[in-house]
């Protein structure tokens, strides 16, 4: 267990350095830098401009050198400031962390909640009316695109006024919120992104958990279950969901790592201050610590996700041994 | 119901089946995808003919009338005196300019007419003509799904739209299945070193946050690029990031494929190694590959969607179904007004019509579900 642990972290280490370096090979191959948009102000010289650069060590056109600098520095644990917002990058995305975690705990929440119980009613009741719904409505579910629904939902806030259109939480009174109002704001406006990102995620668990359990129905300990004339609840909830449900562990964990990384579209769309939106509008101003900073964090979070799961899924199948 | 065949009868026909014929066969009992495939030919055929059935080129904008509300449900069939008359409708007059609000112009009337003139477009690429399927008199406009900002044919501008959006799944699928069938077949049949390399390639890619690895990519060329330069840039890219998952189960394939006799046979008549896996080996993949490929469509149609909607993508004036969206940012215009999200449905119905159609291809190409 412990060394299953410490070589999948291990293993961490050279994935971090072949992302963080490609990243930062793009980052150098890409035209213009972040100073780019100052030289168009006819108050800053060239001559300040290339101390600003060489100052952030963006000035070398040589890869290497450039993530030499930054190697040194986060080796150090220093991931260097933010060029547009001044401040270290840690702290901006500790910030956001909190958010993206919020929405994707929602997301998950929603999804799975639906998912299951959804999946193992149309197994059961097989090529009924329901099942044919639910099916077609999962294949909705999948292909609706998230900014299409994300903009659907924007819409339907700002129409019934319902919801808040964007943004975590109200501008104006969130300081003289007490505690709890904080909660239940913040909860008002999760209601939709969350829904957004649950539902294209329930879809597909969704028609996993029926094929799962429609399998694990055909089996034989379920026909020796019935044979000795257990109730069909107990059947369903003590031998088949338990076995059924094994293969949608490992999906759960990528999932939540698809959730903190794959959410951008609807946190763009939607205001919400979490890691994608940070990464993107980094990305598109060539914010190019902040860019680096995130992509590790990404990175690790989705290795993490996968490595949670793999846990979890140890912890409840006593067949896995984690070597 | 069928009827039982007679036990006298000939051996069933079904011997003589090309797998291909029984794929077919069994593809055409399933009504939801033999649906999808009708949707999915009639919106390539829709992009083929965009130019000819769109009654207006996509830069055509009206500049002093933005945001005209749709017109597909207010084309009269009908006269002053009630008696049933070609399709028509009515001039438009501005009534608040401010707030973009227009009424209909009821003293006059233009009829809708088929293969009138407009725009100059080459049909088909090759035969310059300006005539439309419909189209109306000037001054008046059809604006069938509304118009945009800029005074331009929403309806216009989404079979235009199509060209791009749709065409980026297709030639994306192709050069990603290329790659992914090639790198997967060598590093399965060759084995080895070549084998080890080649899969932790496919590991790194798979493990990167895909869509921020495309956003820097779209990045590192700037954006001084001509239209037809991002339109091959972002096919380029999703395929570049596309092919890994394919290789890795093309490989697992090519791993029992190679114990098969035939595979021991050419190599025993002593064929090249490159010769044995693009003849012999890639080919019994096919019937899965087709089946992914059709199922990893969407990815590339949302990719670009995502890209041009984040503003690295397709550049205004050129349509795309990503960009056209964009609009839809601004929550007033989406509010105010929602046609701008047309181009949304077209995207859901593409998505979901390849969704449902590869679903239905799968189904057919399983063996286990033989009928």
């Amino acid at each position: 267990m412990k060394t299953f642990l410490l070589r999948r972290l291990l293993a961490l280490l050279p994935l971090l350095l072949a992302v963080t370096f490609i990243t930062q090979t793009l980052l150098v191959l890409a035209p213009g830098d972040y100073f780019s948009k100052l030289a168009e102000n006819p108050s800053i010289t060239a001559a300040r401009l290339e101390m600003l650069r060489a100052q952030y060590h963006i000035d070398s056109e040589n890869v290497f050198v450039r993530y030499g600098y930054w190697l040194k520095g986060a080796v150090q644990g220093d991931f260097g400031y933010s060029f547009k917002f001044q401040a270290p990058v840690w702290s901006l995305i500790a910030d956001r962390i909190v958010n993206t975690l919020i929405l994707a705990i929602g997301a998950l929440i929603i999804s799975w909640g639906l998912a299951i119980p959804l999946g193992v009613i149309s197994a059961v009741k097989k090529d009924t009316v329901f099942d044919r719904l639910a099916g077609g409505l999962s294949f909705v579910g999948l292909s609706i695109p998230s900014v299409f629904f994300s903009l659907l939902m924007v819409f339907f806030a700002q129409k019934s006024g319902l919801f808040p259109v964007g943004g975590i939480h109200n501008q104006v009174y969130w300081q003289y919120f007490t505690p709890w109002q904080k909660v239940v704001d913040t909860l008002w406006h999760l209601v939709l992104p969350a829904t957004v990102l649950g539902t294209i995620g329930m879809a597909q668990y969704m028609r996993q958990m029926r094929g799962e359990m429609i399998e694990t129905l055909s089996q034989d300990y379920i026909r020796t279950a019935r044979a000795k004339g257990l109730s069909e609840r107990k059947v369903l909830f003590g031998h088949a969901l338990g076995n059924a449900i094994n293969p949608l562990i490992t999906l759960f964990g990528f999932s939540f790592a698809y959730l903190l990384s794959g959410a951008f579209i609807t946190e763009y769309v939607f205001s919400w201050p979490g890691m994608g939106r940070l990464t993107v509008e980094a990305l598109l101003d060539k914010d190019e610590p902040l860019v680096m900073a995130s992509i590790v964090m990404l990175t690790a979070m989705l290795v993490v996700g996968s490595l949670l799961a793999d846990l979890l899924l140890a912890y409840l199948d006593p067949r896995i041994r984690l070597e | 119901m069928s009827i039982e065949p007679e036990p006298s009868a000939a051996p069933a026909p079904r011997a003589s089946r090309t797998p291909w014929q029984t794929l077919w066969l069994k593809l055409r009992k399933n009504r939801a995808a033999m649906l999808a495939l009708y949707v999915l030919v009639a919106l390539y055929m829709v992009a083929v003919f965009a130019d000819f059935l769109a009654p207006y080129h996509y830069e055509t904008l009206d500049q002093d009338r933005p945001f005209q509300a749709p017109m597909l449900l207010r084309i009269h069939i009908r006269d002053a005196s009630g008696s049933l008359t070609r399709p028509f409708i009515y001039g438009t007059r501005v009534a608040n300019p401010s707030l973009k609000l227009y009424e209909d112009d009821t003293s006059e009337t233009f009829p809708i007419r088929l293969f009138g003139r407009g725009d100059r477009h080459d049909l088909l690429w090759l035969v310059p003509t300006d005539r439309h399927l419909f189209t109306v008199d000037a001054p008046a406009r059809l604006y069938l799904f509304g118009s945009d900002q800029f005074g331009r044919d929403i309806f216009s501008r989404i079979l235009y739209g199509s060209r791009v959006s749709l065409s980026v799944g297709l030639i994306g699928i192709a050069i990603s299945t290329l790659i992914g069938m090639l790198v997967g077949g060598v590093a399965g049949y060759y084995g080895g070193a070549i084998d080890f390399l080649l899969m932790r390639v496919v590991e790194l890619i798979l493990a990167l946050p895909s869509l921020y690895l495309i956003l820097v990519l779209r990045q590192s060329f700037g954006s001084d690029l001509t239209s037809i330069q991002i339109y091959l840039l972002i096919v380029l890219i999703l395929s570049f990031i596309g092919w890994a998952s394919e290789a890795r189960v093309i490989r697992g394939m090519v791993l029992s494929l190679k114990e098969q006799e035939y595979v021991v046979a050419a190599e025993a008549l002593g064929f090249s190694r490159m010769w044995i896996v693009v003849k012999h080996i890639l080919p019994n993949t096919l019937s899965f590959v087709i089946v992914t490929a059709t199922l990893s469509v969407p990815f590339y149609i949302l990719g670009e969607v995502a890209l041009s909607y984040l503003g690295v993508g397709i550049q205004e004036p050129e349509a795309s179904w990503g960009n056209m969206l964009r609009a839809a940012q601004n929550v007033s215009y989406l509010t105010e007004y929602t046609w701008v999200i047309t181009p949304g449905f077209f995207i859901f119905a593409a998505v979901m019509a390849w969704n449902v159609f590869g679903d239905g291809l799968r189904d057919a190409a399983d063996p286990r579900t033989e009928r």
